[in-house]
């Protein structure tokens, strides 16, 4: 029989998943099509996958094919299994091609996606919860399970449309993903690209009519008072109930006297009895890297709303940070700029305090890795894990260069790939057949600093027993996840890492520039970075006060939320728990794991040696204030799924949503204030009409502090923006600049609808307080909002400025930001001929080392030749509009293209060969 | 007509005698069958293929491997296209690819009658009673192979024949 399949075909999945039930019982051939041949004749559509069976008859329903390798394997037909099929056919693939054609071709994302299918989810979630079975049809896997697995596999894959909540659902899909013949399907299909994989089919196929024509509507969720989109201003205030609008005002009556006292700051924050106590960490940059905007929205920003929040909310909070500086890369980039690792770490550690103190990052300790409480705490740790035997020891193999004297990392070893052939290939990956290498192995080593032959020796290394700690770990997740706000990304992750095993983990390295090993024959060796990296947190805090252990031995009275990018989770959420639980002492561990994904930048990735994306320092030089930067990161927020920094999408939300919803409300309240009512708040006398409004906000505002709490960030801010178009439309419909020249009851409606504005301008400068701290500053100045009303955000909303307050001077808050603006910086941050430049940097030169350092200043540099090629341009249009002397024309003539060419290099183009220039 | 109606007319052709009370579900009116021993089931051809073996007349699911897959093809086929919001275009490619399947079989398998017939027929009958004259020569296979359908035992019940006439009327068309 011949399997037909086309590439990117979700059909392929179960087929080929189901493909070796038949193994033994018929020969299979597989042949590709492409997506629009017509592989059976009698059908006019085409259709893959099919199967044609040796009599000549084709099987074109992919479950069908499916039933059929389970029949030839023996299997017997079961009414469970014929209803999990047809059901299948029915209800879940229209719902899952609308949802698949969404995602894929539409490039539409979350709930948009998951909205057509979440019925179907939760249907699958609850018969396994209800019949309590491992698997559909009972207790093994059988036919159901692959078909349903097989349709589903290309959504829930990625982990942001794998509902958590859906737990049963989770684990079967899981357990079914980590079985052979669908692991072996899966990656033959999606080649481990996602769900893009399946794209080019994808594209082909005609658009699929929503389910059943149901509307797309997402279920309603517990927390969020359904908003139906599209509903009226008015119909939507007509769905608020008496006692909620009863509720509202009686808070708003409160006025500041309803605010409670403020808390006395502490120098140093510490641990309270009785108390909320919130401990913030942000994963500890590397410090010879430039963070780029994606590395900022990841974890330092991210955490730094979270931790003003965690203030506004009076919660005791300490939010700390710092860089990360042992380690190879510190090492080599000293030899490089010539300097010692300690001065390259105090150079670089003060660029990174920097570029954050711009981004009015608000730590209360911005520490660094290189100190002596790293050594006791890392040393101390690992005496305890040794004396309770998780620590065992082995040798390795490794390539050692004798011109430097050192060990080589696998990424200063270069060679010709052992399965190739190319001559060039690094000592992990060759670049050109994408094989990972084992630097042993290698052809022609060479060491990339000084280019002779390093000699494999081998090295006695220490290595942290993980599997040894893997039930304390699983007793220890089991009770901390349930109920906690771990993003569903690290669970994902750690919950693969379990499934695969743990394995031991090396956790020394032959270097220099590290944490010594307290141990004898390990004296010229250092602590791995992973392993003391996640230590940086306790040392960071200890350098910050003396009691850091009322902090960090404390697990009963602190709050631990961790922030990071993805890639971070194993550490955080695993390496250092094992060590921790290990050493015995009562550590504070992560209660709630807060990871995004990645930032891309335009349309590829940021990147240093090209010189494309925007990187902490540049940020700065755009003439963009930081906390326009931090609303437009914080409104992409890579939450739940990647996302996408792009200049157009910039200019657009500044000018749409900062400057004319935004910042239009602010300034109108304040200017009614100022214009009608000589700068003082007028009295209120609130119509049911503006009742309704106060519990409207009041309802919004609850929204924000749920989905905060959940440290939904991106999600909040859209709550901020969504009060004040509200309150746009409630000037916009209540007019009083018309009001304003009536009656004296006219006047006094105008009165209300002004005094109501600028408390719910107010009352937004406070919820903006985590996302735009100077702009939040700058209107309470306006305002001249007194400072408990600042410092505090309860859940109601309050008239905090009261009749007879006086406000301060109001001005516009925001600019517009310009096309050509945009343009010109984005031309300047990369894109175009990027891939061009660097393939010719990598052939000029040989050294990737080089590339480095040059492109390390590279944008900086051209942009500062690019404004010395302007002058200079200039200045000889002056000189030949004055007529001058033709030999100083000739001389700055000279310049120009002294310049044009210096530029041009620094670009990575090749100098453009002046017509007078002699060629070699 | 109703699933409903549906399995109880395949009850009837079956021998089965009991007679089963059927509920629907959600828009599409799926049917449900509560069971004597056991969970209820849910959809059409998973009731029918349940009632066929409750009759001992098994074969009608097909006989060996390749069959039965066959069988459950045509069945997912009958419920996912017959089924639901077919447009008159969706009908006449369905037709003409039918057709063009039926050109050297007899019945959906080939050689044997099994459920796969019945129900496809069930599905397809107000479809076909609307065809005209030429629409029916124009599909010869499908015309005889319903024709044939119609007239095997206890099928068709009290639903219309369908009349087909013997001879071509329109033979340029061919």
């Amino acid at each position: 029989m011949r399997l037909f399949v086309s590439e990117g075909a979700p059909g392929s999945l179960p087929v080929l998943a189901a493909a070796g039930r038949a193994r033994g019982r018929a020969e299979l051939l597989i042949s590709t099509v492409g997506p629009e041949e017509c592989v059976v004749p009698f059908l006019t559509q085409p259709k893959v996958p099919v199967l044609q069976l040796d009599s000549g008859n084709y099987l074109f329903s992919t479950s069908s094919i499916c039933r059929y390798f389970f029949l030839l394997s023996g299997w017997e037909q079961d009414d469970l299994t014929n209803q999990w099929l047809e059901w299948e056919a029915t209800e879940l693939q229209p719902a899952l091609s609308a949802a698949l054609y969404y995602l894929v071709v539409q490039g539409k994302k979350g709930e948009d996606v998951l909205g057509p299918v979440r019925r179907a989810l939760k249907h699958i979630d609850y018969s396994l919860s209800r019949q309590n079975c491992p698997f559909l049809a009972g207790e093994t896997e059988s036919l159901a399970d692959i078909v349903l697995w097989g349709a589903l596999y290309p959504l829930l894959q990625d982990p942001a449309y794998l509902p958590e909540e859906l737990g049963s659902l989770c684990s079967w899909f899981q357990t079914l993903s980590t079985q052979e013949p669908c692991q072996r399907a899966a990656e033959t299909v999606l080649k481990q690209q996602g769900v893009l994989a399946l794209r080019p089919y994808l594209q082909k196929q005609p658009q699929p009519s929503p389910p059943n024509g149901r509307a797309v509507t997402n279920e309603p969720e517990v927390w969020n008072r359904t908003k139906p989109e599209g509903l009226k201003w008015e119909e939507e205030l007509a769905t608020l109930s008496e006692e909620e609008i009863t509720m509202a005002v009686t808070a708003w009556e409160k006025g500041l006297g309803g605010l409670p006292p403020l808390r006395p700051p502490q120098n140093p924050v510490l641990p309270m009895a009785g108390e909320r106590n919130v401990l913030i960490t942000s994963a500890l940059p590397y410090v010879n890297n430039v963070p780029h905007l994606g590395n900022i929205i990841g974890c330092v920003l991210s955490a730094d709303v979270f931790a003003r929040y965690s203030r506004l909310r009076q919660w005791n909070t300490l939010y700390l940070c710092g860089t990360d500086e042992y380690g190879t890369a510190t090492e080599t980039k000293a030899m490089e700029e010539g300097l010692t690792p300690q001065e390259i770490c105090d150079k670089y550690h003060a660029i990174h305090a920097d570029i954050y103190r711009w981004f009015n990052i608000s730590f209360d300790t911005f520490g660094r890795t290189t100190t002596p409480q790293q050594t006791k705490i890392t040393q101390d740790i690992f005496r305890r894990l040794l004396t309770r035997g998780f620590v065992l020891q082995d040798t390795v193999e490794q390539l050692h260069c004798e011109k430097c004297a050192r060990f080589l990392a696998d990424r200063f070893v270069e060679g010709v790939c052992p399965f190739c052939g190319y001559e060039e290939a690094r000592g992990d990956q060759c670049d050109k057949c994408g094989k990972l290498i084992n630097a042993i192995e290698l052809k022609k080593p060479q060491c990339k600093v000084c280019r002779s032959c390093p000699v494999v020796k081998s090295s006695q290394h220490l290595f942290l027993d993980l599997p040894k700690l893997e039930t304390r770990l699983e007793e220890w997740l089991g009770k901390t996840l349930p109920g906690s706000d771990w993003t569903p990304n690290s669970r994902f992750i750690i919950r693969s890492w379990l499934r695969d095993g743990l394995k031991p983990r090396c956790i020394t390295r032959d270097l220099k520039w590290g944490t010594p090993v307290p141990l004898e024959g390990f004296e010229d060796k250092v602590f791995y970075v992973w392993f003391d990296a996640t230590i940086g947190y306790l040392s960071i805090t200890a350098n910050y006060t003396d009691q850091w252990e009322r902090w960090w031995k404390n697990p009963e009275q602190v709050d631990l939320y961790q922030f990071m990018a993805k890639d971070n989770v194993p550490f955080h959420g695993l390496v250092f728990p094992c060590s921790a639980l290990g050493a015995e002492d009562n550590y504070t561990l992560v209660s709630h794991l807060i990871a995004t994904e990645y930032l891309n930048y335009e349309d590829g990735k940021f990147s240093k040696s090209r010189g494309v994306g925007v990187f902490g320092d540049m940020a700065q030089d755009t003439g963009i204030p930081a906390d326009i930067w931090r609303f437009y990161l914080l409104y992409i927020r890579p939450e739940g799924q990647d996302s996408a920094f792009s200049w157009t999408d910039l200019l657009l939300k500044n000018n749409s949503e900062l400057l004319n919803n935004l910042g239009n409300f602010i300034n109108r309240a304040g200017m009614f204030v100022s214009k009608f009512f000589g700068g003082y708040v007028p009295e209120m006398v609130l119509t049911p009409d503006d009742q309704r409004l106060l519990a409207h906000v009041t309802l919004e505002l609850r929204h924000y502090h749920q989905l905060l709490e959940k440290v939904r960030i991106r999600d909040a801010l859209r709550s901020i923006l969504t009060i004040s178009r509200h309150g746009n439309q409630y000037i916009q419909v209540n007019e009083p600049w018309k009001w304003i020249k009536g009656t004296e009851a006219d006047r006094q409606r105008a009165g209300t609808v002004t005094g109501l504005a600028v408390n719910i301008a107010a009352l937004l400068s406070v919820m903006l307080q985590p996302y735009m701290p100077s702009v939040s500053a700058t209107i309470q100045a306006q305002l001249q909002l007194s400072p408990p009303a600042c410092s505090v955000l309860l859940t109601n909303f309050l008239c905090t400025l009261p009749a007879g307050h006086q406000i301060g001077t109001v001005s516009p808050l925001f600019q517009k930001l310009e096309n050509d603006q945009i343009e010109s910086l984005r031309q300047r941050f990369g894109g175009g001929q990027l891939e061009e430049s660097l393939e010719l940097k990598a052939k000029v030169s040989p050294k990737p080392a080089v590339v480095d350092t040059v492109a390390a200043t590279g944008p900086q540099q051209i942009q500062m030749l690019m404004d010395e090629v302007t002058k200079q341009g200039n200045i000889v249009r002056e000189l030949k509009a004055q007529k001058a002397d033709k030999n100083q024309i000739a001389a700055e003539v000279a310049k120009l293209l002294d310049l044009k060419k210096q530029l041009s290099l620094a670009e990575g183009k090749p100098p453009e060969a002046p017509k007078c220039k002699k060629k070699k | 007509m109703a699933a409903a109606a549906e399995l109880t007319l395949l009850e009837k052709s079956l021998g089965l005698n009991k007679g089963n009370k059927y509920s629907a579900q959600g828009e599409r009116q799926i049917p449900v069958l509560q069971t004597n021993n056991g969970p209820s089931l849910t959809g059409l051809t998973t009731i029918a293929a349940h009632l066929v073996k409750q009759a001992n007349k098994e074969h009608l699911l097909g006989s060996t491997a390749e069959e039965k897959a066959i069988v459950q093809q045509w069945l997912e086929y009958r419920v996912t296209r017959v089924d639901g919001h077919a447009s008159k275009d969706d009908i006449r490619t369905l037709l003409k690819d039918l057709n063009s399947y039926l050109e050297d079989k007899v019945y959906l398998t080939g050689y044997n009658f099994t459920l796969a017939d019945i129900l496809l027929y069930y599905g397809l009958h107000r479809f076909i009673v609307d065809l005209t004259v030429q629409e029916k020569e124009k599909y010869l296979n499908v015309s005889r192979w319903f024709c044939h359908i119609q007239h095997y035992p206890g099928i068709r019940q009290h639903l219309s024949n369908v009349v087909f006439i013997k001879n071509r009327l329109y033979t340029n068309s061919h």
